[in-house]
């Protein structure tokens, strides 16, 4: 203890000046832009500021977030359930349930999101006596389902994506060290390998949660209005452009929000590895 | 670019007719929607056609322009108006006061009343907001349709899509119980094998303070000299009876509507 502190004693040699090299130059001047550019914004909304506008498209801002928060929500959670399925499918042995996987994650992943929504919405639409023959056409009729069955499907694949690079990180011998101590494979799944995939797996998931937030901007196409399609719908009564500005603060004030929570996660489930 | 080429062409000949020396080229951008048959619309290979688009190698033959289109969503159709990306609107854009305090207006170069499109064993007896009370209307968003729903028709459900061939789809799959659209844009559609499932349930009286007096061309803010020569050309087209000829080619009965 006592040598610890003597070692803290030591005296250094004293810092370099510092000087205006051409680094520290090129990055003072960049901070200063982009303080500007903050500022210029600021200075922009202040003096757009609108009671008018504000008290007229307030409520509608808000009901297009309650139904941006809602859908996403809702999708990540299905999207949650059915990954462990698509994810179990991936890595099973049966060459059969693998390549179904495989396809399944091929396209929800390889085509754009927009497509996929229009083809749910649109495209079923166009079957409407088939779906109606067998029972699903109320489901289908309704442009909300049309979005939740969509973005669900769509997470469904990249978090079983996520979930398998997870558990896959996780060293084969933990597999083999529990069974040799007689864990059956689902508890060894529960207590060994799940707990140590989270960790690896919790940046990626907070990271589609981000993805589905700003990617939920196109569902105004099917008549589902958002954030994204109230901000249009205020943009084209008003046509100014501080209904944009507006979207852009609360879409990254949910973002933003979403990434402490991810952080106080993270430091709640690596406890065991702070020093 | 084959549309420019036979502009450019017509003008030419044109000029040389009238003596080339004091024709000065003016050279215009038009933007359109390129969605909005069979006002503007996109062929299959790519073409645009309609009536506006008709009209407005008329008004640049006129002019002695040389036209150019550029199409662009209706969403975004003012803001790239003002960006410089083009230096009219024919899109069927209708006049209304909020437009005008973004940009300038010629005078309109048709007007036609909305109207209501319902499937063929509709139980809906009229076009009255009583009589659609409930039911689910579809619309475009952005557009003097959708604004003249939301205000007059609160007791339907109203759903607004992105452009008129989505709110088609829908009525045709039977999401929608009804749509509403200017009366030509509903006509030509039901006319057609999509639009087969669908009857027009009648016009509705336009409402000025929404729907406002017409369609016209806008342009940017200020540009005075630009928007005279289009009500000249518009003046002009509907004299030598140039208009009629396109009117003719798509209508039974004269789009302009009454004298303003």
């Amino acid at each position: 203890m006592s040598a610890l502190s003597d070692a803290a004693a030591v005296e250094r040699p004293p810092a370099p000046p510092r000087t205006w090299s051409r680094e520290r130059t090129i990055g003072v001047v960049l901070l200063a832009l982009w303080a500007a550019l903050g500022l210029g914004l600021l200075l922009f909304l202040i003096n757009a500021w609108d009671p008018d506008i504000f008290s007229r498209y307030a409520p509608y801002y808000l009901s297009g977030l309650v139904v941006t928060v809602t859908l996403v929500g809702l999708s990540i959670v299905i999207g949650a359930v059915l990954s462990i399925p698509i994810a179990y499918a991936r890595m099973s042995s049966n060459r059969l349930l693998s390549a179904f996987a495989y396809g399944y994650v091929y396209f929800f992943r390889g085509t754009p999101l927009i497509a996929q929504t229009f083809l749910i919405y649109y495209g079923l639409g166009q079957f409407r006596e088939e779906l109606q023959a067998v029972g699903l056409w109320t489901f289908f009729r309704d442009a909300w389902y049309c979005a939740v069955t969509a973005f669900s499907l769509n997470t469904a694949a990249y978090q079983a994506e996520i979930l398998r690079g997870a558990i896959e990180s996780v060293p084969k011998g933990q597999w083999e060290g529990a069974a040799s101590l007689g864990l059956s494979k689902l508890q060894t799944l529960r207590k060994v390998i799940l707990p140590q995939a989270l960790i690896v797996a919790l940046r990626p998931y907070g990271n589609e949660i981000v993805l589905m937030i700003k990617g939920s901007a196109i569902v105004a196409i099917i008549t589902v209005y958002d954030l994204m399609g109230e901000t249009r719908r205020a943009y084209s009564r008003t046509f100014d452009f501080q209904t944009y500005i507006w979207a852009a603060i609360i879409y990254l004030a949910i973002v933003e929000t979403l990434r402490h929570i991810v952080d106080w996660i993270e430091r709640g489930l690596t406890r065991h590895l702070k020093r | 670019m084959r549309i420019s080429l036979r502009i450019a062409l017509a003008a030419s000949a044109a000029m040389l007719a009238i003596g080339a020396a004091q024709a000065q080229e003016l050279t215009l951008k038009i933007g359109t929607e390129g969605a909005y048959p069979p006002f503007n619309n996109l062929t299959p290979d790519g073409k645009l056609e309609g009536f506006d688009i008709d009209i407005a190698n008329a008004l640049c033959e006129e002019m002695k322009a040389k036209c150019e289109f550029v199409t662009q969503d209706w969403d975004g159709i003012i803001p790239a108006l003002q960006a410089g990306k083009y230096d009219a609107i024919i899109a069927s854009m209708s006049i209304t006061d909020e437009r005008k305090k973004q940009v300038d207006f010629t005078q309109k170069y048709y007007n036609t009343p909305p109207a209501i499109a319902v499937p063929k064993d509709s139980d809906v007896k009229d076009v009255s907001p009583e009589s659609l009370a409930g039911k689910t209307l579809g619309v475009q968003g952005s557009t003097t349709h959708s604004n003249f729903a939301e205000a007059k028709y609160g007791e339907s459900d109203i759903k607004m899509y992105p452009t008129a061939d989505e709110y088609k789809l829908d009525l045709a799959n039977g999401r929608t119980d009804a749509a509403m659209d200017d009366v030509i844009v509903l006509s030509e559609w039901l006319d057609t094998p999509d639009g087969a499932c669908c009857k027009l349930l009648g016009t509705i009286a336009p409402d000025e303070a929404i729907h406002g007096p017409g369609a016209g061309i806008a342009i940017r803010k200020g540009e005075d000299e630009l928007r005279e020569k289009f009500n000249a050309a518009i003046n002009a087209i509907r004299a030598n009876g140039k208009y009629k000829e396109i009117n003719d080619k798509y209508f039974d009965f004269d789009a302009y509507g009454g004298e303003s």
